[in-house]
C-alpha cells in the first residue's frame, strides 16, 4: 500500500495530540498533588517547592494498606468463584448441550445489558434481610450474580469451539464427568481464562456503586468505592485528594501496565463480546 | 427382540443422566444469578408498583409511580439528560474513533501506535471515580482547561465547568467522551486491520480520494464494530453514575440530574422505594430499547 508522507505526518500528529489530551488529566492531577497542601493552586503551573510528603500524608490520611487489603480480599472473593461457576455453566450450556441448554443461556444473556442501578434498590433489602451489610459479602456475592452473565458468555464462547471427539475419547476411557471436565477442559481454557480473569479484577476493583450503598466503613469497601468516601472528607485539600486520588491509581496502573498486552487484547474482545 | 427395548431403556437413561449432569454444571452460576440479579429484578418491578419508604407498611398504587415518572418534570428531566449524554458518550467517541482510527491505519504498526495503544487505554483501567476526580479539578475555576483558554486569548469563556447551569451537563458529556474514545478508536483500529488492503489498492486505482475510500470501504467493513462501540457507549451513557456523582452529585440544581444517580437519591435519601423502582424499570427498559435495535442493524446473522 502506497502512502504518502503527508498522510503519515497528519496521522502522527492526530495520534500525539490524541495521546497528549489522554494523559492531560494525569499530569494535572500529579502536579497539583505536589502543591502544598490546602492551597488551590492553579492550572499546570510546577510548584516552587514540590511537596513530595503529600503522598505520604495521602496514604496515611487514607489508611492505604487497609484499603488495599480490603480490596485484594473483595477480589479474592469475586474473581475465583467467578471463574468456575461461569466456566462450569459455559462448559454445560456450550458443550454438554443438555436439554433446555438454549432456554437457560438464553436467560443469562439477557442479563448482559442490565444496569446495575437498575436491581440495587432490592438488593439492598435482601442483603440487609441476609445480615451481610456492611460486611464485604455484601459487595463479594451480588458481583458473582451480576458478573455470571458475561462470564457464562464468554466462557461458552470458548467451548462451543471445542471439538465434541474430545470429551467422546475421553469418557471411552471412562474418565467422569468432572474430572474430563477438570483435566482436559479446564487447562485447554486457559487463554479464555485468563482473559476473563483480567476483565473481572478490574469490574470488581473499579466497582463503585455497590460498595458506597451496601458497605459503609470505606476500610470495608472496593478502592474505588474508598475514594468516593475519601473525596467526601478531604474534598476542600485539593492537593491531598490528588495525592490520594493518584496513589489508588497506582495498584490497577501497576498490573495494567504489566500485564498490558493481554490486557489490551481482553478489554477488546470483551467488548466485542459483551 | 428385548435388544432394542434395552438399548432404547438405556438411552432413556443416559439422557436423562445427561440433562442432569448438564443443569448439575450450570447450577452454581444459575443459583448466583438467581439470588442475586433476577431476585432482585423481579423485586424492582414488584416494588415499583406500591408507595414504601423502606421502613414501614407498603401501599398498592399501581402505575402511579409510572405516571410521576411522565409527569413529574424533574424525574423526565433525567432521562433526557441520560440522552443528551448519549451525544457525549457514543457520538463523539465514535465519530472521532473512525476519524482518528482511519487517520492513523497506516501507520498502526509503528512504534507510535504501539505506545498510543497503551496511552489510549489507560482511561479504561482506572476507577470512573477517579476519572470524576480528575477531571473535576481539571474543569474548576482555577483548572487546567481555564488556563488553557486564557492562554490562547479565550479568557472571556472561563467558567466553573461543572458548576454552570448552561455547560454542566456538557463538561460531564467530555469526561464521559474522554473516557471512552481510546477504546472506541482501537476497536474500530482493530477492525480495520481485518479489511483486506487489496480493496485499497484497487479504489486508488479507480481514483478514490480518501474520503470515497473511507465511505465505500471502510464505513461498511467496520460494520459490525461500530456496532460494539455504539452498543457499549449507549449503555455507558444511560446508566452512568460514578462520573456524575463524583463531579457535580446532579448539580447544579437537577441540571446533571441522570437516572442512575436519581434511583440512589430516591432509594436511599428519600426513602421512595417505590419510586425509585419505577425508575429502575423504566432505565432498564430503556437500555433494552435502545441497545437491541443497534444490535439487530448491526450484526449478521452469526450468533
Amino acid at each position: 500500500m502506497k502512502t504518502t508522507v503527508r498522510e503519515n505526518l497528519t496521522g502522527r500528529v492526530l495520534l500525539v495530540l490524541l495521546m497528549a489530551v489522554t494523559l492531560l488529566p494525569f499530569v494535572s492531577l500529579f502536579v497539583t498533588a505536589l502543591h502544598p497542601s490546602g492551597t488551590y493552586p492553579s492550572g499546570l503551573s510546577w510548584p516552587a517547592d514540590p511537596q513530595w510528603g503529600n503522598f505520604l500524608d495521602a496514604f496515611r490520611a487514607a489508611g492505604m494498606g487497609t484499603l488495599l487489603y480490603s480490596s485484594v480480599l473483595i477480589v479474592l472473593g469475586v474473581v475465583p468463584a467467578s471463574l468456575l461457576f461461569g466456566t462450569m455453566a459455559g462448559f454445560a450450556f456450550g458443550h454438554l448441550r443438555m436439554p433446555g441448554h438454549r432456554a437457560g443461556f438464553l436467560v443469562f444473556v439477557l442479563g448482559l445489558t442490565l444496569p446495575f442501578e437498575g436491581i440495587i434498590t432490592p438488593l439492598y433489602y435482601q442483603v440487609r434481610d441476609m445480615g451481610l451489610l456492611n460486611t464485604r459479602w455484601a459487595i463479594i456475592l451480588p458481583l458473582i450474580g451480576l458478573f455470571m452473565p458475561f462470564s457464562v458468555l464468554w466462557m461458552r464462547a470458548h467451548f462451543v469451539t471445542m471439538p465434541s471427539d474430545l470429551s467422546e475419547a475421553a469418557r471411552v476411557d471412562g474418565a467422569g464427568a468432572w474430572q474430563l471436565f477438570r483435566r482436559v477442559h479446564v487447562p485447554l481454557a486457559m487463554p479464555a481464562l485468563s482473559s476473563l480473569a483480567i476483565l473481572l479484577f478490574l469490574w470488581t476493583w473499579n466497582q463503585f456503586l455497590l460498595a458506597i450503598v451496601l458497605v459503609d466503613d470505606p476500610a470495608k469497601r472496593t478502592m474505588a468505592g474508598a475514594l468516593g468516601a475519601f473525596q467526601g472528607q478531604w474534598g476542600t485539600d485539593i492537593p491531598l485528594l490528588c495525592a490520594g486520588a493518584l496513589l489508588i491509581l497506582v495498584p490497577t496502573l501497576t498490573v495494567f501496565l504489566v500485564f498490558q498486552r493481554r490486557f489490551v487484547a481482553a478489554l477488546l474482545q470483551g467488548s466485542i463480546k459483551g | 427382540m428385548s435388544a432394542p427395548v434395552t438399548e432404547r431403556r438405556a438411552d432413556r437413561a443416559r439422557r436423562s443422566r445427561a440433562i442432569w449432569l448438564g443443569w448439575l454444571f450450570a447450577a452454581p452460576a444459575v443459583i448466583m444469578y438467581a439470588t442475586f440479579v433476577l431476585r432482585p429484578l423481579l423485586l424492582t418491578v414488584q416494588y415499583s408498583l406500591y408507595d414504601w419508604n423502606g421502613i414501614g407498611a407498603s401501599t398498592w398504587v399501581g402505575l402511579d409511580n409510572y405516571r410521576r415518572l411522565l409527569t413529574d418534570e424533574d424525574l423526565s428531566a433525567s432521562i433526557l439528560h441520560a440522552f443528551e449524554l448519549i451525544i457525549f458518550f457514543s457520538g463523539v467517541p465514535v465519530i472521532l474513533g473512525l476519524f482518528v482510527a482511519a487517520t492513523i491505519r497506516d501507520i498502526a504498526q509503528s512504534r507510535l501506535a504501539v505506545v498510543a495503544r497503551t496511552v489510549l487505554f489507560l482511561p479504561q483501567v482506572i476507577p470512573l471515580v477517579a476519572a470524576g476526580i480528575m477531571w473535576s479539578w481539571l474543569l474548576s475555576t482555577t483548572g487546567t482547561a481555564n488556563e488553557l483558554l486564557s492562554a490562547v486569548g479565550l479568557g472571556d469563556l472561563t467558567r466553573a465547568w461543572l458548576g454552570d447551569f448552561g455547560t454542566a451537563l456538557p463538561a460531564v458529556g467530555v469526561i464521559g467522551a474522554w473516557v471512552l474514545v481510546g477504546l472506541c478508536t482501537l476497536l474500530l483500529l482493530a477492525g480495520m486491520s481485518k479489511i483486506d488492503p487489496s480493496l485499497y489498492e484497487a479504489a486508488r486505482l479507480d481514483g478514490a480520494g480518501p474520503v470515497r475510500e473511507f465511505l465505500s470501504i471502510t464505513l461498511p467493513s467496520l460494520r459490525q464494530e461500530i456496532g460494539v462501540c455504539v452498543t457499549v457507549t449507549v449503555i455507558a451513557a444511560l446508566a452512568s453514575f460514578d462520573i456524575v456523582y463524583i463531579a457535580t452529585q446532579g448539580g447544579p440544581g437537577n441540571a446533571t440530574m441522570v437516572p442512575g444517580l436519581e434511583i440512589y437519591y430516591l432509594a436511599f435519601s428519600e426513602r421512595e422505594v417505590g419510586m425509585a423502582s419505577a425508575l429502575a424499570v423504566a432505565l432498564i427498559v430503556l437500555v433494552l430499547a435502545c441497545v437491541l435495535p443497534i444490535q439487530r442493524l448491526t450484526r449478521d446473522g452469526s450468533r
